[in-house]
C-alpha cells in the first residue's frame, strides 16, 4: 500500500482547476470527492480482503486428455518395437494378404512386448465367455456394460460376450527434462 | 553390521542385482529394477542391466536425452539403450568386456575397447568398462535405496568358475574402483546351486542324498562355465564340496543366436537376397524369438520371420523369409549340442597365421564334447573323498544329479539334449542315470544366489567347501647347459596346492629363486586342475598338455631401497588366499639383509 506522492505547485494548480468544472457537472464524481475530503480511504489505500477459503470448483464433467507427453510416449515405444507408425501410415491396398500378414506378425510381436512391459492387464470378468452370469444391483457401470433388452431392476442376467481389460499398473519410461516427446521416431542418417 | 547381502552377476551379456534382507528370517533374495537409459529422454527400469556400453558422438544427442536419475549429464550409455543403439554403430559399441577382462592375450588395463574403433573414437579398457557396469549397479540401489548405502551393505560379486587368478584380481580391482567395499568373489555355478537351495525352502535336503556329485551346467550369453559339487557327510549333516571346474569356454546363447541369422542368411543369399548389416541385425533378433518358440514348442515346424525395410515404409521392402525346424536342430542340437560318446573331445582347428587379435572364442562349438572332456580329466576328482570310490573301470567321473543354468536351457529341449546325452554316456559304463534338479531360475539364479551366500557368510544355511579348484606353478629354467636352437627345459614348481580355502596361507616352498634388486622378474606360470596331491615344493620335470595348463606370466618386481642394484636376493614364494577369494603372492626373502621382508607378485594382465 503506497502512500501516492505529493504533487508539485503548478500540476495542483491545473487539477484543481479541471475539477472545478467535472466537480460541477459530474454528481457521482462530486459524491466521491466529498467522500475523499471526510477522511475515506482511496481504493488502492483499502487492504485487500484476507482470502476466503472458497470450496474448489467441481471438477468439469469432460475433461481434456490430461498429459499429451505420456500419448507421445506410449506411440514411440510401439514405433520404436512394432514399427506401428509406419504400419498404418502405409498404404495396404496394393500388396497382397500375405504381405500384410508378415507385416502384421512383425506388428504383433512387438507390440505385444510393449504391452505387456508398460501395462499389467488383467481381465474385468474371469468367467468364459458365452456363460451367464448375473450381475447384483449396484454393479460397477464403468466395468460391466450391459447391452441389448435392458428393461426392469438389476440384479440382470445375461451372457458374457467380452470378458473385458482392466490396467492395474501402468509403467512408462521416466522422462528426462527437456526432451521432446513429439519427436515418435528420428529420421534416421547413415553416415 | 549390514542391513543387506547384496548379490551382483556381473556378466558377459547381462547383469543382474539380487538383495536380501539379513535382519529378516528366512527371507528370499530379490531382484532390484535396475533403471537405466531406454531410449533418447527415457529412462526405464529392467530386470536385468545389458552389459554394454555406448561412447556417444559430441554431437550425436539432444542435451539431456542421456540424463539418468541420478546423473543430469552422462558421457555414456549403459545398458538396453547402448546395445540397442550400438548394433546400428558398434564402433562406438563396447561388449562381451568380461571375456576379454579373462583374455591373457591382451592388456586389461589398457583402452582397447571397442576392439574396432577408428582412431578418433575414445577407447576404454576392459577393467574401466566392467568398473563402469558395476557403479552404474551401485547408483541404481543407493537411488532406490538412500536410507541403505551400497558400500555398507555386504556385497558378493560372482564370477566365472574358470576365471583365472589374473581376472579374479582384475574383477576385485574393478569393484574396488567401482566403490565397492569388503567384497565377496563367488563361482557362478556355485551361486547357482546356491540359488536352487534358497528357492527350495529346505526341501534341498530330500532331493540330494550324500554321494551324489551334481554337475551344474551353466551356459550363459558368453560362457559356459561346468562345476562338479559333491555331497558328503559330517557328524550327520550334509556337506557341500565343489570338487572341479571346467575350463574357460568361450561360447554361449548369443553365438547361438548369431549362428541361426547366419545360417538363414546363407539360405537368403542362395536366392539371390542379400542382407545389410543392419537388416542383419534385425533378423538376428527374429531368430532369437523364433528359436525360443520352436524351442518351447516342439510340434512346430517353423516360424515366420520377418526383416522389415529400413525405410518408413514397412511392407514394402520387407524381407520375408522362415526359420524351419530341420535348420534349427541342425545348427543348434547337432551344433551345439551333438549327442558325442564320452569318448569325444573338443576339436582344435588350427589358427591362421595371422589372426587379428580377438577373444579366443572355443574353436569347437559343441558345449557337449567339452562336457565330455571335463568328466573324462576329472574321472579321479573324488577319489579323495569318503564314500565316493569311483566304479571299477569308470571312463569319466559319473554325476548323479544336474542344475542347468543361464537363458539357453529355458529350452526344455536343450537341456533334454544335454541330460540324454549325459545318461546314455552313464548307461554305456553302467551308472545308473542322472537325474534333473527341478527349479532353477535361469535368468536370475546367479544374482539370487550370491545374495543368498551373503546370508550364508553370516553363518545362516550350509556353505560349498572347495577353496581352489586348481593348484599353482611357477615354472623355473633348469640348469642344464644350453643346447643351441633349444629352449631351455622347464620345471614346473607348485607354489598353491588344490583346495586353499579363503583365508588361507600356503606353506614355503623349500625352493628358493634368485631376484635381481631393483629389476623386474618374469615367472612363467601354470594351473593344473588335476595334480590334487602336490603340496608347495612339489618339483615338476615333466607333464602332459592335459595336466598344467600355461597362465599369463606373473612378476616381481624387487624395491631397490638398502640394497645395491644388480645385487640377487633368494626369495622363496608363499602363496594366499585373500578374504575376498583372490590368490596372492608373496616373495619372501629367505637370508641376507633384506630378511623377513617381502613384496606382492604380481599376475602379468599386460597380455603377451
Amino acid at each position: 500500500m503506497t502512500e501516492p506522492q505529493a504533487l508539485p505547485f503548478l500540476s495542483r494548480l491545473s487539477l484543481a482547476i479541471g475539477s472545478f468544472f467535472a466537480l460541477l457537472g459530474d454528481g457521482h464524481l462530486a459524491a466521491r470527492v466529498q467522500a475523499l475530503r471526510n477522511g475515506a480511504p482511496l481504493a488502492s489505500e483499502v487492504p485487500p480482503p484476507a482470502p476466503v477459503r472458497t470450496p474448489p470448483p467441481p471438477p468439469p464433467p469432460v475433461r481434456a486428455t490430461a498429459d499429451v507427453d505420456a500419448a507421445l510416449q506410449l506411440l514411440a515405444l510401439l514405433q520404436r518395437e512394432s514399427r506401428f507408425v509406419d504400419f498404418l501410415q502405409e498404404d495396404i491396398a496394393a500388396y497382397s494378404d500375405a504381405d500384410v500378414g508378415g507385416a502384421a506378425r512383425l506388428l504383433h510381436g512387438g507390440a505385444r512386448k510393449v504391452l505387456q512391459d508398460t501395462f499389467d492387464l488383467e481381465v474385468v470378468r474371469t468367467e468364459a465367455e458365452g456363460s451367464r452370469l448375473t450381475l447384483p444391483a449396484g454393479f460397477d457401470a464403468a466395468a460391466v456394460r450391459v447391452t441389448g433388452n435392458v428393461v426392469g431392476q438389476p440384479p440382470f442376467t445375461g451372457t458374457l460376450q467380452h470378458k473385458g481389460w482392466r490396467a492395474t499398473a501402468v509403467r512408462l519410461p521416466a522422462l528426462t527434462e527437456g526432451h521432446d516427446t513429439r519427436v515418435i521416431a528420428p529420421a534416421e542418417v547413415e553416415l | 553390521m549390514s542391513r543387506y547381502a547384496i548379490g551382483i552377476d556381473l556378466g558377459t551379456t547381462h547383469s543382474a542385482l539380487s538383495w536380501v534382507d539379513l535382519q529378516t528370517e528366512g527371507a528370499l533374495p530379490e531382484i532390484l529394477p535396475v533403471a537405466q537409459q531406454s531410449g533418447p529422454g527415457a529412462v526405464q527400469d529392467f530386470a536385468l542391466l545389458p552389459s554394454f556400453l555406448y561412447l556417444p558422438h559430441a554431437s550425436e544427442f539432444a542435451a539431456g536425452d542421456l540424463a539418468l536419475p541420478w546423473n543430469a549429464a552422462p558421457e555414456r550409455i549403459t545398458g538396453e539403450w547402448a546395445r540397442s543403439h550400438g548394433a546400428l554403430t558398434p564402433i562406438r559399441l563396447v561388449s562381451s568386456a568380461k571375456s576379454w577382462l579373462g583374455h591373457a592375450g591382451v592388456d586389461r588395463r589398457a583402452g582397447i575397447l571397442p576392439a574396432d574403433a577408428p582412431a578418433e573414437v575414445e577407447r576404454i579398457s576392459p577393467l574401466a568398462a566392467s568398473t563402469h557396469y558395476l557403479r552404474h549397479l551401485r547408483d541404481a540401489w543407493n537411488h532406490r535405496h538412500p536410507e541403505a548405502p551400497f558400500d555398507q551393505q555386504a556385497v558378493t560379486v560372482t564370477i566365472p568358475a574358470s576365471f583365472d587368478p589374473a581376472a579374479r584380481e582384475l574383477t576385485a580391482e574393478a569393484a574396488q574402483a567401482a566403490g565397492y567395499r569388503g567384497i565377496t568373489l563367488l563361482e557362478e555355478p556355485q551361486a547357482a546351486l546356491y540359488s536352487w537351495i534358497a528357492g527350495s525352502a529346505g526341501d534341498w535336503r530330500k532331493q540330494v542324498r550324500v554321494g551324489d556329485v551334481i554337475l551344474v551346467v551353466d551356459v550363459g550369453g558368453g560362457t559356459s562355465d561346468f562345476s562338479l559339487i559333491a555331497v558328503t557327510e559330517d557328524a550327520g549333516n550334509l556337506q557341500l564340496h565343489r570338487v572341479a571346474v571346467g575350463e574357460h569356454i568361450l561360447l554361449g546363447g548369443d553365438n547361438m543366436d548369431l549362428a541361426l541369422a547366419h545360417g538363414v542368411a546363407r539360405g537368403l543369399a542362395a536366392e539371390g537376397r542379400q542382407l545389410d548389416p543392419w537388416q542383419m541385425r534385425a533378423l538376428t533378433y527374429a531368430c532369437r524369438l523364433a528359436k525360443e518358440q520352436l524351442l518351447g514348442d516342439a510340434d512346430l515346424p517353423g516360424v515366420p520371420l520377418v526383416v522389415p525395410s529400413r525405410g518408413s515404409k514397412l511392407i514394402g521392402g520387407a524381407i520375408k523369409t522362415e526359420l524351419k525346424r530341420e535348420l534349427l536342430t541342425a545348427l543348434l542340437l547337432e551344433g551345439f549340442f551333438p549327442a558325442v560318446d564320452s569318448g569325444a573331445r573338443p576339436v582344435g582347428r588350427p589358427r591362421a597365421g595371422l589372426t587379428q587379435i580377438g577373444l579366443p572364442y572355443a574353436q569347437d562349438a559343441a558345449v557337449t564334447r567339452h562336457l565330455a572332456a571335463l568328466l573324462g580329466r576329472q574321472v579321479g576328482a573324488t577319489a579323495q573323498l569318503a564314500g565316493f570310490a569311483p566304479p571299477e573301470g569308470a571312463s569319466f567321473l559319473h554325476p548323479t544329479a544336474v542344475l542347468f543354468n543361464g537363458g539357453v536351457f529355458k529350452s526344455e529341449l536343450l537341456a533334454e539334449r544335454v541330460l540324454s546325452t549325459l545318461n546314455a554316456w552313464l548307461a554305456a559304463d553302467g551308472a545308473p542315470a542322472a537325474r534333473l534338479l527341478q527349479g532353477a531360475d535361469m535368468d536370475h539364479a546367479v544374482a539370487r544366489g550370491a545374495a543368498y551366500y551373503g546370508q550364508v557368510r553370516q553363518g545362516r544355511g550350509i556353505r560349498i567347501r572347495g577353496g581352489t579348484a586348481q593348484a599353482y606353478y611357477v615354472g623355473i629354467e633348469s640348469s642344464m647347459p644350453a643346447v643351441p636352437g633349444l629352449e631351455p627345459p622347464v620345471q614346473a614348481l607348485c607354489v598353491a596346492p588344490f583346495g586353499m580355502e579363503e583365508g588361507s596361507e600356503a606353506p614355503l616352498p623349500p625352493q628358493q629363486l634368485g631376484l635381481v634388486v631393483g629389476e623386474s622378474v618374469r615367472f612363467r606360470f601354470f594351473g593344473s586342475s588335476v595334480r590334487r596331491e602336490d603340496r608347495p615344493g612339489t618339483l615338476l620335470d615333466f607333464w602332459s598338455p592335459e595336466e598344467l595348463q600355461e597362465l599369463a606370466q606373473i612378476e616381481a618386481t624387487l624395491p631397490a631401497e638398502g640394497r645395491a642394484a644388480g645385487e640377487v636376493v633368494p626369495v622363496q614364494l608363499r602363496a594366499r588366499v585373500t578374504d575376498i577369494g583372490t590368490l596372492e603372492l608373496l616373495a619372501h626373502a629367505s637370508e641376507g639383509a633384506a630378511g623377513g621382508a617381502h613384496w606382492k607378485v604380481e599376475f602379468d594382465v599386460r597380455g603377451a
